[in-house]
């Protein structure tokens, strides 16, 4: 049972880790900028919703208002510091997309304490049903059930709608697409905002599990979700939720056999790189590099 | 010399050994690593570890610089296999396995480091002067190697390796190259780092210590050996510089990085090539 145990932890741990960086991947394939800053705005929806829902006792609207919040942000990032960007040498984004993450993480701490804040009443962290023998936490059942319904919103988007096709284009032919009489830079907002959307609720969710939002809930996930998009071949939305539940159970599992040898940020790595050693162009094949 | 200033020098010293052996990597050659921090961190370790051992400071040297190029070149083996972006989060993941990696392992003290290492015998002076005769000679090679053939096969390779293939340069030969001068420079700051402060840890080399080296080399100006220089020194003096914000020092460290990036993407190299274009033209 045990097992079974830290297969629901890795696989409700994957679910998150995909939330989190579908953003990364979407903002890669339509720009090729590594998006370290996505980090932030992950830590900007944990936050926002502790915030709204301690102002108003309501879980729900904590979520909703950092809904609202992180797509904007999200956004500002794109039209401030990196559209202007877009000519250079990919290094030179991603530096600017770290220090803006160093700086936020930063003001996070001077305004909320070093500390971080926690939720007043979250009786939902604690509450754990017991199906055949195997322990779930209503967090881990919430986040599973968020990130399929999240994924399949997105999917019917992306597959069934004008706005959604028009998009996909995009991602694949700009210059065709355009053509077509879409107008790319729209396309690029909509991606930062749903990429923001995903990453807000993502944040809320670890916020519930850690019943806790401190400056660095965003640090080591942002590498992870470097790591998570690599494996999954840059770009690619399919081969980053593959790689994000691969990574969950991998961590899972890795930390209890391989926990006394290195620690549990380093097990992803170490899955990183034996596995584009293997397969340069990640899970899906895609060749992108 | 106060303590103080004389500990000031040495880490710029050091800083600038990284960063300009950094600058071969990823500005010459083009091969973006975020790891830089994991070499600089394995030389340290080698040498204290030799220090501790024998006592002897060219073994520590040789040591460090050894095992900083073999890391290295191990690396550059991945670069031949995995390109840009992929590289660059190769090497975040390298760095990331080197601190995760060490900080359990109880013969390199685990999370409480190594501590009470021998002193190199030259004293802090000493030590500082060392330092600089090394900063020194990096820079030099690293400006013979810019006007050098390697320096343009290393271009040639950064902008484009199909070119470069087709002109008969290996790329993979050169990469391999860079990686491994450029990391055995990394462990020889390693080395050096030791002898100066005695006591090492894992955190030093951490993931942002390699950010901050890389920014150097972006705000210097990529590919520009002096341009890098200034950056190191400056954004090591910066820091002190803003003591009196000590508590906002990141804060304000993250938001210059954007603001200079933002108001000056080719970094200091690129200002002044441009102010000397407007010169010439008006």
């Amino acid at each position: 049972m045990y097992y079974i145990d830290l297969a629901v932890t890795g696989i409700s741990f994957g679910c998150m880790y995909a939330m989190m960086s579908v953003g990364l991947t979407l903002v890669y394939g339509l720009l090729r900028i590594l998006h370290v800053a996505h980090a932030a705005v992950f830590a900007l929806g944990a936050y926002v919703t502790v915030l709204v829902a301690n102002a108003t006792g309501s879980i729900l609207l904590g979520f909703l208002a950092a809904m609202i919040v992180t797509p904007l942000f999200g956004m500002a990032i794109y039209r401030v510091m990196y559209e202007p960007l877009l000519k250079y040498r990919p290094d030179v984004p991603l530096i600017a997309s770290i220090g803006l993450l160093i700086f936020m993480q930063d003001a996070f701490r001077i305004v909320f304490g070093e500390q971080g804040i926690t939720f007043h009443r979250n009786a939902f962290a604690f509450t754990t049903f017991n199906i055949f023998g195997v322990t779930v936490s209503a967090v881990q059942i919430a986040t599973i059930i968020t990130a399929v319904v999240v994924f399949t919103a997105l999917h019917l988007f992306t597959t069934r709608t004008r706005i959604g096709i028009g998009w996909r284009a995009t991602v694949s032919k700009p210059q065709i697409a355009a053509s077509f009489g879409i107008d790319p830079i729209k396309v690029r907002y909509l991606n930062f905002a749903v990429g923001s959307v995903l990453a807000a609720i993502a944040g809320g969710l670890v916020a519930e599990m850690n019943n806790l939002v401190d400056p660095g809930i965003g640090f080591v996930v942002s590498y992870k979700a470097l790591a998570i998009i690599v494996l999954g071949g840059l770009g690619s939305v399919r081969g980053t939720l593959i790689a994000s539940l691969v990574l969950g159970l991998v961590e899972a599992y890795g930390t209890i056999f391989i926990g006394a040898w290195l620690d549990r940020d380093a097990i992803a790595f170490l899955a990183l790189i034996v596995l584009l050693m293997i397969r340069p162009q990640g899970f899906t094949g895609a060749r992108t590099a | 010399m106060s303590a103080y200033e004389i500990s000031i020098i040495s880490i710029i010293g050091i800083n600038v050994i990284l960063a300009v052996s950094l600058n071969m990597i990823s500005g010459f050659c083009g091969q973006i690593s975020l790891g830089h921090g994991a070499f600089f961190g394995a030389g340290a370790y080698a040498a204290a570890l030799t220090m501790v051992g024998s006592g002897s400071v060219l073994l520590a040297i040789l040591a460090a610089v050894v095992t900083g190029s073999l890391l290295g070149l191990a690396v550059g083996f991945a670069s031949l296999r995995v390109r840009t972006d992929f590289l660059a989060v190769t090497t975040i993941g390298v760095n990331f396995l080197f601190v995760g990696f060490v900080r359990k392992q109880a013969w390199l003290g685990g999370e409480m480091g190594i501590s009470g290492i021998p002193a190199s015998g030259f004293g802090p002076v000493g030590n500082m002067t060392m330092i600089l005769l090394f900063a020194a000679a990096t820079i030099a090679l690293s400006l013979y190697i810019s006007r050098s053939w390697m320096g343009f096969a290393f271009r040639a390779v950064g902008e484009d390796e199909g070119a470069a293939a087709t002109l008969g340069i290996s790329a993979g030969a050169y990469k391999l190259a860079a990686f491994g001068i450029g990391t055995a420079l990394a462990g020889l700051a390693g080395c050096l780092y030791t002898f100066f402060t005695q006591f090492i840890t894992a955190d030093a080399f951490d993931f942002i210590f390699s950010v901050m080296l890389m920014a150097m080399v972006v705000i210097g100006g990529i590919g520009s050996t002096w341009g890098v220089v200034v950056a190191a020194v400056g954004l090591t003096l910066l820091p002190e510089a803003i003591r009196f914000v000590n508590d906002y020092r990141l804060l304000v460290f993250g938001g210059l990085l954007v603001l200079v990036i933002r108001l000056a993407p080719g970094g200091l190299a690129g200002v002044i090539q441009k102010a000397f274009l407007a010169v010439r033209r008006s």
